[in-house]
């Protein structure tokens, strides 16, 4: 990787500078949405749903009302007489706010309960009486598209099934003559189950509407604050300039706090009516039964090869499982996201991918659980299909995709599904994979194994992201462009503040993005103080998720740096009586080109900026910039798994994992390397132990921590992190996201693994998450 | 998460703790680690009127062997008795798989025992092992033996008005060995299936005592008599663990469920059974 071009104490691009938000999070001086503690504070706890389907025939909240310490109880009706007892979702369904009708999943919000503590909130929803009157319940999309199926959203106006959309890219002529020309075809169904984001921190709120001056301003757990307060604006319709939103440390997102979820509005409504404010922060159980779930695809994959390896088309069918409510977080030109990058890292020229979306009587959610909008399903997708494909063909996996690579002389390259990537070179990084893991000594090791009846399996999975979005041309949500916006102002004694459109959930922009500045400005990064999440306060744009913050919100703040850079230069010109166009900038040191010791320095021009002018130049150092991308940005990685799985249990342990990310230019190299070990340890959760399931009434299995696994720290492997750096040629400092780099590469990769490991025994599919009860009924049926 | 309104007694003795309960009835629960209770009343599962704290009492505390056995008290921690050097075969291989470094540290062996959840880890060591569940009430004390004080799922031999005040575990005088091989999904889950195994060889080398149970694969956690009835006498051997083990896995009647299937957790019952049996010969050999 190419050597930092700062000193240390600038700490510009390539450092692995500490980061500067670790100590106030670790000492305690953190400050999350519950913290915050306003005089006069009413605390709201929801009623939600025992059943997941069940007309509502009416709701008794005497008791409750009557209860000393409580304030209000909010019903669906109360709601109704305000207009809000619906409410858009990001994909343009409507979804209840509190229900009117029918309960249309287990947990979904019936009523609220304001007073004056939370106990005492929580003790008036026992008092509560719903007379329910159960309808059958739907737990799978095949179900839901049966003929004759109970229509949940019998509601909406035109649906009279419940499919949600139909969608398909790509070209299906071309690809059913690919399939012709194909000596063989290798099919893969498989399920990507649901899961859930399952932050530390759950969601809450705490609304502050001044009844006098109509003032609201909103604590929210919040991963893009601006993009809500325009939604506020236009679902509750308040005046925009008297909503602020203020985001405050956030104990993960991970795409479950991108929605707008009904406990906001409520608690909204509710101080407006009350005029007091409101807090309401979820439970654990609230969190996992009711707010933005992942995945839940139905994948058919169908992969045209020839004998000599070579992919000449893909054919995907795709099924989702939408729950209640359409309300996955996505660009809106696409219905399953960018799904459509399934062609993942390999050179052939047809692929059709048609896609339906069922609802079902389970939440609803659909965000992008570390993910660039359904990427993680893709990818798995073409992974788990290349792979089966080389046991079909008989060829290697490893040598499978080296034959059928884009090569590094074709980038940018157009994939059959329209998407532009970047740059990269696979071939290197899958080699540089392969011999850090020792592949060739691994499959001698293997067959030995097999032998002495011992399962050893080696995973492979090649992915490539498609993330940063986006270009305005094609990427909005509910309307909103996804451009971003950094604005960047130093002051007299040479220090700065920016301030971002992005914000921070743990990924570390207080220090990266102060990096960036000192890269560009030489102002260290320790002076630069990064500002995000208080709409009042920074300037507007869509948020932090879909690993977007650095391709669009660090491409911003490259630009806006160098904005201040040219002012800057023009102004030490005047100091240093040279020309605007001799004067270089080098680590915080403007010098005349070809006379070095006639500089000044960054410090000097700042406070000149102030006090010591050109003619005709406008006071300050200061400047915004909203960055539209011209594209996305694609990194990707080899990533490569050695399980052994014990024949009579089924119970597999990973022995070496071996991760390599390219993901352009690495700003901070240790927070990057951070960044994946958290993504390996969510995609390994997803393949081994994680899932959200139901049973045959829709009761949601995986309602707390002791149901729904997060591994820990003892369960996790131990990673080893490779590096290549192959920089993106349209973002301003060569760097992609990396976020979610390692969720989206790495379930394929374990789960490969163990498919490997029993391949020989004819096995070649095993459902995630890959339970040793799976593992072993595969083995058995195999005989 | 917030439970319901409670009250709070501060026992300073054994005396005052069950006196309390007596006052208070069905309605009092005692307080040790707190390790289930506490979530349970936090998800309103369990809504005690009065806790009955017992962490003040002196003299509790104490893990250690004398007589030939071994006693435990009532607030000894889960990770006291891993720490321990008095603990032995099958209770020291389980003291580190129950639950998580957390709920060790706070969570009380006894509390577990008393709480007779049929997926919790002691009382299969305990029914492998054998041990006496020492009781207070009012009316003075009495020692149930383990067999006959797990009863069913969360459901004991202990009367309204008792105390489980420690454990008394029988230490083998001749050569032993033990194991507790748990299945968990993750570190702090339950037991998809765990199987304790304890023998102790005779002069021979023949085993002259068996103990083999299973946690998770029924209503209640199960000791396998007939096992136990068929190594009694035997050398050890890999076809007589076999057998043994497939009398275990006749025994478990698990269900279908999130961890896994019914068939799965047998054959895992199976296969820990063989391999539980034979860690605990090799260590009885190595005695």
């Amino acid at each position: 990787m190419a050597a930092p071009t700062t000193p240390a104490e600038i700490g510009g691009i390539g450092h692995s500078v500490q980061r500067k938000e670790d100590a106030r999070l670790i000492e305690g001086q953190g400050n999350f949405l519950d913290d915050i503690d306003l005089p006069g504070t009413l605390h709201m706890a929801i009623l939600r749903s025992p059943l997941a389907h069940a007309r509502i025939n009416g709701i008794d909240s005497g008791a409750a009302t009557a209860l000393e310490g409580v304030v209000a109880v909010v019903t669906g009706d109360l709601m109704d007489q305000h207009g809000l007892a619906w409410m858009p979702t990001l994909s343009g369904d409507t979804q209840a706010v509190l229900a009117t009708d029918k309960v249309r999943y287990q947990g979904q919000e019936v009523a609220a309960v304001i007073a004056v503590d939370p106990y005492i909130a929580t003790d008036a929803l026992e008092l509560i009486e719903v007379d329910y009157e159960d309808l059958p319940p739907i737990t799978t999309p095949q179900q839901s598209l049966e003929e004759g199926a109970a229509l949940i959203r019998d509601e909406k106006e035109g649906q009279d099934d419940n499919l949600v959309y139909t969608w398909e890219t790509g070209d299906p002529v071309a690809t059913e003559q690919a399939f012709a020309r194909a000596d063989r075809v290798v099919t893969l169904e498989t399920h990507y189950p649901r899961s859930h984001p399952a932050p530390l921190e759950t969601c809450g709120i705490l609304a502050d509407v001044n009844s006098v001056t109509g003032q609201a301003t909103i604590y929210m757990t919040s991963q893009a604050p601006h993009a809500h307060r325009t939604l506020f604006a236009m679902v509750a319709g308040l005046p925009e300039q008297n909503i602020r939103i203020v985001s405050p440390d956030i104990g993960g997102g991970f795409g479950n706090k991108v929605p707008i979820y009904p406990g906001y509005v409520v608690a909204t409504a509710a101080s407006l009516l009350i005029g007091r404010p409101v807090k309401w922060v979820e439970s654990r159980t609230e969190n996992l039964i009711s707010t933005g779930f992942a995945r839940d695809y139905y994948m058919k994959g169908e992969l045209a090869v020839t004998d000599e390896g070579r992919i000449l088309g893909l054919r995907v069918n795709m099924l989702s499982d939408q729950g209640a409510f359409y309300s996955d977080a996505q660009p809106s030109q696409f219905k399953a996201g960018l799904f459509h990058v399934v062609t993942g890292s390999y050179d052939f020229g047809a692929a059709h991918i048609d896609c339906k979306g069922a609802f079902t009587n389970k939440a609803p959610g659909g965000v992008a659980y570390r993910c660039s909008f359904r990427i993680t399903e893709a990818s798995y997708l073409i992974e788990r299909l290349v792979q089966n494909a080389a046991y079909e063909v008989g060829i290697d996996p490893a040598e499978m995709r080296l034959r059928n690579f884009i090569q590094p002389e074709q980038f940018p390259y157009e994939t059959a599904t329209g998407f532009v990537y970047d740059s990269g070179d696979y071939p290197t990084a899958l080699r540089t994979a392969l011999e850090e893991v020792g592949y060739d000594d691994l499959r001698k090791e293997q067959a030995e194994a097999r032998a002495e009846g011992r399962l050893i399996g080696i995973g492979i999975a090649h992915f490539t992201e498609a993330v940063g979005a986006g270009p305005s041309r094609t990427y909005d949500i509910a309307g909103l462009k996804m451009i971003d916006s950094a604005e960047l102002r130093v002051h007299p004694t040479g220090k700065a503040i920016l301030k971002l459109g992005v914000k921070t959930q743990g990924q570390g922009h207080e220090t990266t993005f102060a990096q960036i500045v000192a890269e560009e400005l030489g102002i260290p990064a320790t002076d630069v103080k990064v500002e995000h999440g208080d709409t009042d306060h920074t300037p507007y744009g869509l948020g932090t998720y879909a690993s977007r913050s650095t391709p669009v919100g660090g491409a911003a703040t490259a630009v806006v740096s160098r904005k201040l850079a040219d002012k800057a230069k023009k102004i030490a010109a005047h100091l240093l009586e040279a020309a605007d166009e001799d004067i270089e900038l080098d680590s915080g040191v403007l010098s005349v080109v070809g006379s070095p010791d006639r500089s000044v320095t960054i410090q000097d021009v700042a406070l000149a900026a102030y006090t010591n002018l050109p003619e005709g130049m406008e006071y300050g150092l200061e400047d915004v910039t909203y960055y539209d991308p011209p594209n996305l940005t694609y990194p990707y990685g080899s990533y490569i798994v050695v399980v052994e799985v014990d024949p009579d249990t089924g119970v597999w342990e990973v022995q070496r994992m071996v991760a390599l990310d390219d993901c352009g230019v690495r700003i901070n190299p240790m927070i990057v390397e951070g960044q994946i070990c958290g993504g390996l340890t969510e995609g390994f959760a997803m393949s081994a132990m994680q899932w959200i399931t139901f049973d045959d009434d829709g009761n949601c299995i995986g309602a707390n921590f002791m149901d729904y696994l997060v591994p820990t720290a003892w369960e996790t492997p131990r990673f080893e992190l490779l590096a290549t750096e192959v920089p993106s040629p349209h973002h301003p400092i060569g760097a992609k996201g990396v976020g979610e780099s390692a969720t989206v590469g790495s379930p394929a990769a374990f789960v490969n693994a163990v498919i490997d490991a029993v391949a020989h025994l004819g096995v070649r599919n095993i459902d995630m998450p890959v339970l040793p009860d799976r593992v072993w009924a595969a083995i058995d049926a195999a005989g | 998460m917030f439970p319901s309104r409670f009250d709070l007694v501060v026992a300073q003795s054994v005396g005052e703790a069950v006196e309390a309960k007596a006052d208070v009835g069905e309605g009092g629960r005692f307080l040790a680690g707190g390790q289930s209770l506490i979530p349970m009343m936090k998800m309103r599962v369990a809504f005690p009127e009065t806790l009955i704290d017992i962490n003040r009492i002196a003299g509790l505390d104490a893990v250690e062997r004398s007589n030939g056995h071994l006693h435990v008290g009532a607030l000894v921690r889960h990770a006291d008795v891993a720490a321990s050097d008095a603990a032995f075969g099958a209770i020291a291989a389980a003291a580190p798989w129950v639950a998580d470094p957390l709920v060790r540290n706070r969570g009380t062996m006894c509390g577990s025992v008393a709480h007779c959840d049929p997926e919790g880890d002691w009382n299969s060591v305990l029914l492998a092992t054998g041990a006496a569940v020492i009781a207070q009430s009012p009316g003075g004390q009495r020692a149930i033996p383990i067999a006959e004080f797990v009863q069913g799922a969360f459901t004991s031999a202990l009367a309204e008005d008792e105390l489980v005040t420690g454990l008394r575990i029988p230490v083998p005088s001749g050569r032993f060995g033990g194991s507790y091989l748990k299945l968990e999904r993750k570190i702090g889950d339950y037991a998809t299936v765990a199987v304790a195994s304890h023998l102790e060889l005779d002069d021979s080398g023949a085993i002259a005592a068996a103990g083999l149970a299973l946690t998770s694969v029924n209503p209640v956690n199960t000791k396998v008599v007939d096992a136990e009835a068929v190594l009694v006498g035997q050398q050890p051997s890999p076809e007589v663990f076999a057998e043994a083990a497939e009398l275990a896995a006749a025994a478990a009647e698990p269900r279908d469920d999130v961890r896994g299937t019914a068939a799965w957790k047998r054959q895992v019952v199976r296969t820990y059974a063989k391999r539980g049996l034979a860690a605990a010969a090799q260590q009885a050999e190595g005695s």
